[in-house]
């Protein structure tokens, strides 16, 4: 019944665009848009980038957020992070590194990871954990929502295969996001466990201190409602928190670009194929649309 | 348009075959001798474009159909499978989501012109409403493919627009129970969209077969709305002067269509469609693809009761009503000059009706709030006004220029792009 309801509720408020309405009584900050080594019609992924934005998401987001879609063989693949042409000295020559499944670095990244993989039933009829392999997607933090759930204060955090895909600006949201982070406005008052972030979407106006409303609960005079909203993920980055092996800055900055340069490639690790076939598709269609016309004008100089 | 065969079988096979089944007789007199007027300009070939954008999205949905998965728990995931893991599926799913976009423009494109040069007028009616049906089998295939994904808009556009039938009295109900497959949006009716979003294209496929078969009946209408009166004066043959024209244009239009795919793929869709469906949360807005907005401003924009009849079910009535008018344009247009060319009035009518529907397209996408709702309510006011009032007016008020006496004698005023000399200068022996 509730969800009879539920859906009910939602058709109508659809209907009046209610919800829409509701919406645009909150707001969030438009993302800084930042130029991205894989924006526009020739930019690829920076594959240093994608090696330190995995270090992040291994090392910090893992402990929350799942990264389902991917799996440990496509981080070995044509354009992934740990991408081998060939195999480094000291790999026995049957092994075929540009092969993700073989690749040695893919290997030992599965086997040392974090979070084993839940197989079975074996022979017993039991579960067991065993270490991942290439082809083993990527193993989340949580076996289930309830746990999740139950670990960050109520909150869910969402998988990040294709978070970048699915917001508003996406890999720009998802940078400012992680570096936009501030204090507390002093006008409002929010719960413990929650952090206001500009870039979030939501509607500070329910949370306005008291001192600051008048008697029908409206804004004071003066009084600006922050834009932006809570959330209940603490700043997951600072300064320092890793050091990386070649040497970039430890800072916030340079880890968020890098989780998201990482993130982009997670939410969409064909791009560099999809932009080169692209291109030769323009080329060969425009030289096509040449002939064309071409051709079309010669069949026509006898008529009219 | 209807004319004497001139196929000659060429070989000893073919000749048996002819007396048999006459199939290759058919297409060389549909698709190579066939008589088309010689003025016929860009606008004119959308229609191959669009013959083109369907066969595109049979195949590339025929290929995802291999891959898709049409169970609630497995579709958003299996839709991932064909981006991630299938051989060039990412390209087969990006040129039929974007596809779809492209046959929509495309189709608006070719009403629009069907309306500016009065192609439905006698005695191309039945030639019309063919197209206005293909239109609607397109609406319905268009949202049902959409709910595939199995994302958040896929869930909620679906809720909300099933939602719809409701509206309509006693057996509005049934209607969505029948539609859903039980009591909600839920995993029958994922299964039955799907099933239906593979029927309808083979559908679409056949009333596009009786819509080509009808405009061959009467032959191509053209920018002047004369008809053809000589054959060998007004005319060319389809093929080549035709094949080659329609061909140069689809290929530009390809280049459009490429570049979104490769270059902007998700640029039309709504980031929400990668968030997995999801009952329990109603997303902030629930937004319907580009080509739906205009129908989704009209339905929003009765926000008031009319009599007995209730605003959703008013809404809903202005949205269907709104498509199913189209039906019967033929007949509330009593201008007996087709081309609003020689239309002045009626042609700036048409040209403000094309931007109300690009306002009520935007005011579509925004919040039904405020100012969005009176204008979309004047937008929608002007929708019904064109084709309700002012055609059927204009014709009895408004004074045509004269129109050319044949197609020749108008190619002959204007150097056609065809023609690298004036046109003047060339066809005149012919005369």
């Amino acid at each position: 019944m509730n969800m009879i309801r539920t859906v009910l509720i939602a058709a109508i408020i659809g209907l009046l665009g209610v919800s829409s309405a509701a919406a645009s009584a909150g707001g969030a900050h438009k993302p800084e848009a930042r130029d991205w080594h894989f924006s526009g019609p020739f930019g690829t992924y920076d594959k240093d980038a994608l090696q330190r934005g995995y270090q992040i998401y291994e090392t910090v987001c893992s402990s929350c957020h799942g990264l389902e879609q991917v799996s440990f063989r496509n981080l070995g693949q044509k354009g992934g992070p740990f991408h081998l042409d060939s195999c480094p000295a000291g790999i026995p020559d049957t092994v075929d590194c540009a092969n993700p499944n073989q690749n040695p670095v893919v290997k030992a990244l599965a086997a040392q990871y974090r979070y084993k993989i839940v197989d079975g039933p074996d022979d017993s009829g039991d579960m067991y954990e065993r270490a991942a392999l290439p082809a083993d997607h990527i193993p989340g933090p949580f076996a289930n929502e309830v746990i999740a759930r139950l670990a960050n204060n109520n909150a869910l955090p969402p998988d990040l295969s294709l978070i970048t895909k699915a917001r508003h600006f996406g890999p720009d949201y998802v940078y400012s996001l992680l570096t936009g982070y501030q204090e507390t406005p002093a006008t409002v008052e929010i719960d413990a466990g929650q952090y206001f972030n500009p870039y979030f979407h939501g509607d500070m106006s329910q949370t306005l201190r008291p001192e600051f409303l008048d008697e029908h609960g409206h804004p004071l005079e003066g009084v600006d409602v922050p834009v932006g909203g809570v959330l209940a993920m603490a700043p997951p980055l600072f300064d320092g928190l890793i050091e990386y092996a070649d040497g970039s800055p430890a800072t916030v900055e340079q880890y968020a670009a890098d989780v998201t340069e990482f993130l982009m490639w997670a939410a969409d690790p064909k791009m560099d194929a999809r932009k080169s076939l692209g291109v030769m598709s323009l080329i060969y269609l425009i030289i096509l649309a040449g002939l064309l016309y071409w051709s079309y004008r010669k069949v026509w100089s006898d008529q009219h | 348009m209807s004319h004497p065969s001139t196929y000659k079988p060429a070989s000893g096979f073919e000749k048996w075959l002819d007396d048999r089944l006459p199939i290759v007789r058919l297409a060389h007199d549909s698709f190579v001798d066939f008589p088309t007027p010689k003025n016929l300009n860009y606008w004119y070939t959308f229609g191959g474009i669009l013959a083109i954008a369907l066969v595109i999205q049979i195949i590339t949905g025929v290929i995802l159909a291999m891959h898709y998965t049409p169970h609630t728990s497995m579709a958003f995931n299996s839709v991932e499978h064909i981006m991630r893991d299938v051989n060039y599926g990412w390209l087969m799913r990006y040129v039929h989501s974007n596809g779809a976009s492209m046959f929509f423009l495309a189709v608006y494109i070719h009403m629009f012109r069907g309306v500016y040069y009065g192609s439905y007028k006698e005695p191309r009616e039945v030639l019309w409403m063919l197209g206005v049906v293909i239109y609607l089998l397109m609406m319905a295939t268009a949202f049902m493919g959409y709910v595939l994904p199995w994302g958040q808009m896929s869930y909620w556009g679906a809720t909300v627009i099933t939602n719809l039938f409701s509206a309509i009295p006693l057996i509005g109900d049934d209607i969505r129970t029948l539609l859903w497959g039980g009591f909600s949006v839920d995993n029958p009716t994922l299964n039955r969209f799907y099933s239906l979003h593979y029927l309808l294209p083979f559908a679409i496929a056949g009333v596009v077969i009786l819509h080509i078969w009808a405009l061959h009946i009467p032959g191509n209408a053209n920018p002047t709305g004369v008809e053809v009166k000589d054959v060998k004066k007004d005319t060319v043959p389809f093929h080549p002067y035709y094949t080659v024209k329609d061909s140069f244009a689809i290929v530009v239009f390809l280049i459009l269509f490429a570049a979104f795919v490769f270059f902007n793929p998700d640029g039309l869709g709504h980031p929400d469609n990668y968030i997995e469906a999801n009952p329990l949360s109603t997303p902030a807005s629930i937004v319907p693809e580009w080509y739906y907005l205009p129908f989704y401003a009209i339905l929003r924009a009765i926000t008031f009761d009319i009599g007995p009849i209730s605003s959703k079910l008013g809404g809903v009535m202005a949205m269907f009503g709104s498509i199913l008018v189209l039906f019967i344009l033929p007949w509330l247009d009593t201008s007996k000059v087709r081309s609003m060319r020689y239309r002045p009035a009626a042609k700036m009518f048409f040209f403000i009706f094309v931007a109300a529907c690009l306002v009520l397209g935007y005011l579509g996408g925004k919040p039904a709030e405020g100012s969005y709702v009176v204008y979309a309510q004047i937008a929608t006011a002007y929708y019904f006004s064109f084709f309700l009032l002012i055609l059927p007016l204009l014709g009895f008020l408004e004074t045509p220029k004269p129109l050319p006496r044949s197609i020749s004698e108008s190619v002959l005023k204007t150097p056609k792009p065809g023609g690298a000399a004036p046109a003047s200068a060339q066809s005149a022996p012919a005369q």
